[in-house]
């Protein structure tokens, strides 16, 4: 109560604004350049590919916003796996 | 050559205009030669606020259409003989205007003038196209408003994309007080989350109205903390090492009597 009174706890609409702020930068910046999911999604396949044979062409990589975060959520159909992964180190 | 310097915001209202006559008028009361172009072609009113709204005969678009030269655009200041306005046309749109053109206007002015301040309209279109055309630099205005920062955001990349030197950041209407309270989001934050260089900060204050309403800007008048603000980030414009002052609301005694002895931040 004192708290609230003095503005400090996390309700203080300073926090709120800052948090607010930080969540909506995350999808401007995403959708500002429509290349950066394409850019990330392509990154995405090397990287996995080293370790398994994906279907890029059905892969979905999206931000989704829950209450108050942001996720990446990434759907990768896998084909197949490979029998090791040795070979790269 | 001088530099060229838009300040633009995305955000419309937080205080380009403000923030242009201001830091043009403190550049030439420091000493340098000045030139201020209204950008904001069809809502002209860096005349206003620089008080000179009486003595506009030609403007930017009868420049660039070729009815008068440049010299015969541009207003002398009533205070200073180094600043001048080349004012935006009331008339026309944006659309009278392309970047091309702009940027010849920019470089003519730059031979002849240490700083050329160029006033932006609020967006993201034409008339912001058209404003930072010509500019080597940005300083972009924002209040710590989330949609002003937000909008500062974008404004940023879209200035990265064009290329441009990392911009630099005033923030407009700081209210100590609230900032204090947990009631407004304080330069840090604003610095974190944008990743920009701090040009300065400038509080809320009456003075700005006051000095609005006379058409002299307040860095002109001794007592306003506003006027105090743009005048150091005019001398940081030039080069100079000045330390962000001290926004403390409370005029108490401590801090009159530090200003009074010149111990106060400055
Ligand atoms: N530091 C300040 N303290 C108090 N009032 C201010 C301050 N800065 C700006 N204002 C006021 O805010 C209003 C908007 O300012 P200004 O016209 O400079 O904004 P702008 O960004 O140029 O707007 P636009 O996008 O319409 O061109 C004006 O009434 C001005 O007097
Ligand atoms: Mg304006």
């Amino acid at each position: 109560m004192i708290n609230r009174v003095f503005g400090r706890d996390s309700g203080s609409s300073k926090d709120i604004a800052k948090e607010r702020l930080r969540l909506v930068l995350v999808h401007d910046r995403a959708n500002v350049s429509p290349q950066f999911l394409e850019m990330l999604k392509n990154e995405l396949i090397r990287v996995i590919s080293e370790y398994m044979e994906i279907d890029d062409a059905a892969m979905d990589v999206n931000l989704t916003s829950a209450e108050n975060s942001v996720a990446l959520v990434a759907s990768i159909p896998v084909r197949r796996m490979k029998r090791s992964v040795s070979a790269r180190q | 050559m001088g530099q060229a310097i838009v300040v633009t915001s995305g955000k419309g209202g937080v205080g380009k205009t403000t923030t242009t006559a201001n830091l043009g008028t403190a550049l030439a009361m420091a000493g340098s030669k000045v030139v201020l172009m209204d950008a904001d072609i069809g809502l002209r009113n860096l005349d206003v606020v620089m008080g000179l709204e009486n003595r506009i005969v030609y403007d930017l678009v009868d420049v660039v259409e070729g009815y008068c030269r440049l010299k015969q655009a541009l207003i002398k200041d009533k205070r200073f003989e180094s600043l001048y306005l080349l004012p935006a046309a009331q008339t026309k749109d944006k659309t009278a205007v392309s970047p091309d053109q702009m940027k010849a206007l920019v470089e003519e002015l730059a031979k002849e003038f240490d700083f050329v301040i160029i006033d932006s309209p609020a967006g993201i279109e034409q008339g912001f196209k058209n404003a930072i055309a010509g500019a080597e630099k940005a300083v972009i205005v924002t209040t710590p408003e989330v949609s002003a920062v937000r909008d500062a955001d974008r404004i940023i990349g879209l200035l990265e994309a064009a290329q441009m030197a990392p911009p630099m950041l005033i923030i407009n209407r700081i209210r100590p007080k609230m900032v204090k309270q947990g009631d407004m989001m304080d330069i840090s934050d604003m610095i974190d989350i944008l990743a920009i260089d701090l040009l300065g900060v400038v509080p809320d204050d009456e003075s700005i109205v006051v000095s609005t309403n006379r058409g002299e800007p307040a860095v002109l008048s001794p007592s306003s903390k506003a006027g105090e603000a743009y005048r150091n980030i005019a001398r940081r414009l030039q080069g100079e090492d000045v330390p962000l002052m001290s926004l403390d609301s409370d005029d108490g005694f401590f801090s009159k009597l530090k200003r009074i002895m010149g111990l106060g931040a400055k």
